[in-house]
């Protein structure tokens, strides 16, 4: 599982590198998301991977090994819901960019 | 810090409150002088006053307030004249300028310059000084509109500033050395500082703080032109105070710093080409400001002069004539202004006999002039004599001591000269040829003149009854036991001072009834007018700048596409450098059986990223919809890897992303094929492609291989144990990543929330101001031809054929609102025990609402259905803000929550939670800003077109 995910954190990463040192400013968006989901993993695959242990506890906690540990969750999951209004941010920019300048390159003027 | 906040209450005032501000002000300078002439007699029976309060304890830096003596005495000075300075200024300025403006920076530098005297710490010392700068500099640029006061404030600030650097680089050194800032220990260690390796560099920095403050040659060229400023700022800044600066620092340590050799041929030789200099240019100054300013820099040059003989009979000399020379100064500034105020000029060749209009003025100025030019029974002639004794004395044979007593006497003469030449030229000779008849100043602003040359007259009659005991406590607190027996009386017998100064002032008159045609005549005094500090400091301004510059064309760049590949670039090689060093190698941990499944998962995910990428430029909807199957492959990976949590926001904002994602395809330009047709790519286009490919696979690579040597490394003891063992037991919930969110670290939520709804209201913002490109003004080609199917069919009216094809999914959309509704409260309900919480809650809310918006259309959504995002928006981050204000008001700590589990009749036990309230306000949030996001950009697409001709005037902004 754990050499899985790696490559897979690894094939993401590239693909955003990628696409974020690409001049359109449509692929630097899809680049930054799919950046974003290889950060979201990787910061969850610091606590480690375990099936079928969520952190949920009962009236009495357990031992903490039993559970996923609950605070790179935490963490991504704040890190979703700010990549997205991040997503949000650079569109409208990028748009407002296209708007004035007339081109979508992310320089603002298409001479390469 | 009276005069701060005064300076702040100003700063409030409307611009027409002249009379307010002026009182406010007034009041103020007059409270503080009050406040500071109470503590004299505590001052007097030997105490020093201090107020201590912590500021960096961690560095040894406490804000200290220290009043002794030399403080004491500057503090008076900067108040009392600051008094005189508002009242004049009250009737100096014209009711056209923003008068309250004027006051505050006044009240401001007053401030400052009393953090300076009272500092009782290096570091706070320095602190101030810059403020003194910073301040100066708003008020010698106060007449912003003209060109000159802006360059002189800005020469002004920078000489200073750097200076301040120096200062502050300097005391830095010094503490250093002692081992701490505070003015205490610094004075009580002179000889450790003395004898230390570090003396030197210390000295020097700290001295090249004080001359350029003080002005002092090769520093003076900054303060004539600061007389670009108004009157009373020059009145002020540049006799009583600012210039007043240098000099109280190097009073201040003096006893740490002076006595060696490097000091008084440093300050010494500093202070006497200060007042030659000084005294010679000001004589062939025209400008009766201009004169006034070199001949501050002469008298300043004195002081230095006084302080770098090291002798303590000097410095008492050096405190005296700060104090005679802050009084005549400042009244012939302001007479000075008087004059130009109502002769219209301040040309020494266009002014004459203005005695007749101004008798009370005139004998005011000449007072004060002769107090300058040391006529006997004024203030100035004491310390005049003072200095003259001093040079005579032989301290050490070197050339610069037999040289002083003839380079004193020949300034002394020139200031002689000038004195006369003032007094002579403004004042006297035929009726000047104005055009108007000028007049007497009203009263009250001559006042501050009279009490200042009244101050002049008495401390040269009577010097020690005035003066005797003030200058006494000064003197006590710079050179403590030390103190010499000095006498103030004007007689003194037939001595060789009184002989010299005798014939400078006899040498001074002849030579202005000998040269007086003359000097009129000369543009720019001889000399020294080669010496042009400020061709120099401009052609150094430019250097830099146009270094930077150069530098800045070299090596930055702002094309994004290089930052970018610069920033991963070195973020591989922050990555790979430590592989580097330690090696890489895999943990010990016994890694998860793999399931066929989770690979075949990761298959189709690495697939689809790979055809995302390889697709975004051409196909950008296919893209989108790749991207987004990563988002779902990364979703599942959550689910199987036990974080429920995550795969649920997860697929709700991959939802809500991809609608977004999809609203702004519609604004970017078709993408036409390759601009080099296949085949004829150009080779550096290929090699770039090349090396981003290596790039990215470098940085896949790496990251692949960090996570997995991360994986197979055994979990450390972290502080999620203490998260899972405590969020039922003390949190009273189950699951524990929201209980985090909302309880544990609910101060960074709340700073995640607001963060949210920043970049919402910016996309607002944005989108008010935003013009599409001129080619997708008009409606895609797809809707062009459903509205001209509808226009052309007689029972059709544009849009119906949208709304019959979408029909049957409206129909289950809007039969699903409530539906999605219940399940987002029941999300958020159900988050502190499973998997949910406010974010997955408010995502789902928003997720109904924009569902209705896509199948009703945005202005049938909104004809019967009135979101009001900012609404939603302020009230969540009032509840979440609010839930953890009440803990305050419980007497908890911010943000503290209280649980309980309730037993309800029916629904059985429920727990209660502040924690849900909070939960509560970042679901509103989360509602408010994905809505806002969205509609704002599908509000484009129905906004009438801008047409700048025909509506000038932007559409009324959307109700949204």
């Amino acid at each position: 599982m754990e050499l899985v995910l790696a490559l897979g954190i690894g094939i993401l990463t590239s693909s955003g590198v990628w696409l974020i040192l690409r001049p359109r400013t449509f692929q630097v968006i899809l680049g930054l998301s799919l950046l974003s989901y290889a950060v979201n993993l990787f910061i969850y695959a610091i606590g480690r991977l375990k099936v079928d242990a969520p952190p949920i506890v009962g009236a009495v906690a357990g031992a903490a090994s039993q559970y996923d540990d609950p605070l790179p969750q935490a963490l991504v999951l704040t890190a979703i819901v700010i990549s997205f209004a991040m997503t949000a941010l650079l569109l409208v920019v990028l748009l407002a960019s296209r708007g004035i300048t007339g081109t979508d390159h992310v320089d603002g003027d298409d001479g390469e | 810090m009276l005069p701060l906040m005064g300076s702040l209450a100003v700063a409030l005032l409307s611009t027409g409150a002249r009379n307010a501000a002026g009182l406010i002000a007034g009041a103020t300078a007059l409270a503080g002088t009050v406040l500071i002439g109470c503590l004299y007699p505590v001052l007097a029976g030997g105490r020093v006053l201090e107020s201590r309060i912590a500021w960096l304890p961690s560095l040894g830096v406490d804000l200290v307030l220290r009043l002794d003596g030399l403080s004491w005495l500057f503090a008076s000075l900067v108040l009392a004249i600051g008094f005189l300075v508002v009242i004049y200024a009250r009737y100096y300025m014209s009711s056209q300028d923003p008068v309250p403006r004027f006051f505050s920076f006044l009240l401001a530098f007053m401030g400052a310059m009393l953090g300076l005297v009272l500092s009782g710490n290096l570091v706070q010392l320095a602190f101030f000084w810059e403020l003194t700068s910073l301040t100066s500099f708003l008020l010698i640029g106060y007449w912003h509109q003209n060109e000159s006061a802006r360059t002189s404030a800005r020469m002004a600030l920078i000489v200073t500033a750097a200076g301040g650097l120096c200062l502050l680089l300097g005391v830095v050194l010094i503490g250093k050395i002692v081992g701490s800032y505070d003015l205490k220990d610094v004075l009580a260690s002179g000889d450790a500082i003395r004898q230390h390796p570090l003396y030197m560099p210390a000295l020097i920095l700290v001295l090249i703080g004080a001359f350029s403050k003080s002005a002092q040659f090769p520093f003076h060229f900054w303060l004539p032109h600061a007389m670009a400023a108004p009157t009373p700022v020059s009145a002020y800044l540049h006799s009583a105070t600012m210039v007043k600066a240098g000099i109280f620092v190097m009073i201040r340590l003096w006893p740490v710093l002076a006595g060696t050799d490097a000091w008084y041929y440093i300050v010494t030789s500093t202070g006497v080409a200060t007042l030659v200099v000084g005294a010679w240019a000001a004589i062939f100054q025209q400008d009766l400001k201009g004169l006034l300013a070199y001949s501050t820099i002469s008298h300043l040059g004195i002081i230095t002069l006084l302080l770098g003989i090291s002798s303590p009979l000097a410095a008492v000399a050096a405190i005296f004539h700060t104090l005679n020379h802050a009084f005549f100064k400042a009244s012939l500034f302001m007479a000075a202004g008087i004059i130009d105020h109502e002769a219209g000029t301040r040309d020494l060749r266009r002014l004459s006999g203005l005695y007749r209009f101004m008798p009370i003025t005139g004998t005011l100025a000449m007072v004060a002039a002769a107090a300058m030019a040391g006529v006997p029974l004024l203030n100035g002639f004491l310390s005049k004599e003072m200095l003259l004794a001093e040079a005579l004395e032989d301290y050490n044979d070197t050339w610069l001591d037999q040289a002083l007593p003839y380079l004193v006497s020949l300034a002394l003469v020139f200031s002689v000269l000038y004195s006369v030449r003032f007094i002579h030229q403004t004042f006297f000779g035929p009726r000047p040829e104005l055009g108007h008849t000028p007049h007497e100043a009203p009263h009250w602003m001559r006042v501050p003149i009279e009490v200042l040359v009244l101050a002049c007259l008495l401390i040269g009659i009577f010097p020690a009854i005035t003066i005797g005991p003030i200058l006494g406590l000064a003197a006590h607190a710079v050179l403590g036991d030390s103190t010499p027996a000095y006498s103030l009386a004007i007689w003194h017998g037939f001595s060789q001072p009184l002989f010299l100064s005798v014939v400078a002032l006899v040498l001074g008159a002849v030579g202005y009834v000998l040269f007086a045609g003359r000097l009129n005549a000369i543009s720019a005094p001889p000399l020294v007018g080669l010496l042009k500090g400020r061709r120099m400091f401009d052609a150094a301004l430019y250097f830099l700048v146009a270094g930077a510059r150069w530098l800045e064309t070299r090596t930055g760049t702002n094309r994004l596409q290089p930052q970018l590949r610069v920033l991963v670039m070195v973020a591989l090689l922050a990555g790979v450098l430590p592989f580097l060093h330690y090696g890489y190698s895999l943990g010990s941990r016994h890694g998860t059986v793999l399931d066929p499944g989770f690979g075949i998962l990761w298959v189709i995910g690495g697939v689809l990223a790979i055809a995302g990428a390889w697709q975004a430029k051409y196909q950008r909807l296919a893209a989108v919809v790749l991207v987004s199957g990563v988002g779902m492959v990364s979703c599942i990976t959550f689910v199987w890897l036990s974080a429920p949590d995550l795969a649920l926001t997860q697929l709700l904002v991959e939802t809500v992303t991809t609608v977004l994602l999809l609203l702004g395809l519609r604004w970017l330009p078709k993408r036409l094929p390759d601009v080099w047709p296949e085949r004829h790519t150009p080779a550096s286009v290929r090699v770039r492609r090349a090396r981003d490919l290596l790039i990215a696979i470098l940085a896949g690579g790496g990251m692949a291989l960090v996570s997995f040597a991360v994986m197979t490394r055994p979990l450390p003891d972290t502080i999620s144990r203490f998260f899972i063992e405590h969020s039922y037991a003390d949190a009273g919930g189950r699951n524990v990543v929201n209980v985090i969110l909302v309880d544990f670290r609910a101060f960074d939520t709340l700073g995640e929330i607001t963060v949210l709804a920043i970049v919402a209201i910016t996309v607002f913002s944005l989108l008010r101001r935003f013009r599409p490109a001129g080619e997708s003004v008009r409606g895609p080609l797809q809707q062009r031809r459903q509205d001209a199917f509808d226009e052309a069919g007689e029972d059709r009216e544009p849009g119906d054929t949208l709304s019959d094809y979408l029909l049957a999914p409206r129909v289950i959309i809007e039969w699903l609102f409530p539906v999605i509704i219940v399940f987002a409260l029941y999300l958020l309900i159900r988050g502190h025990d499973l998997p949910g919480g406010g974010f997955a809650a408010g995502v789902t809310m928003s997720i109904a609402l924009v569902l209705q918006y896509i199948a009703a259309g945005t202005r049938s959504a909104e004809s019967r259905l009135r979101v009001r995002p900012m609404n939603w928006m302020a009230g969540g981050l009032l509840a979440a803000a609010g839930t953890g204000t009440a803990a305050m008001l419980f007497g908890y700590p911010f943000l503290t929550s209280w649980f309980r589990y309730l037993d309800l009749p029916i629904i059985g036990k429920v727990p209660i939670a502040t924690a849900l309230l909070f939960d509560l306000g970042v679901f509103l949030l989360v509602v408010g800003a994905t809505a806002v996001i969205l509609i704002a950009i599908a509000h484009q697409s129905i906004r009438t077109p801008l047409r700048q001709k025909v509506a000038p005037v932007e559409p009324a902004p959307e109700q949204i």
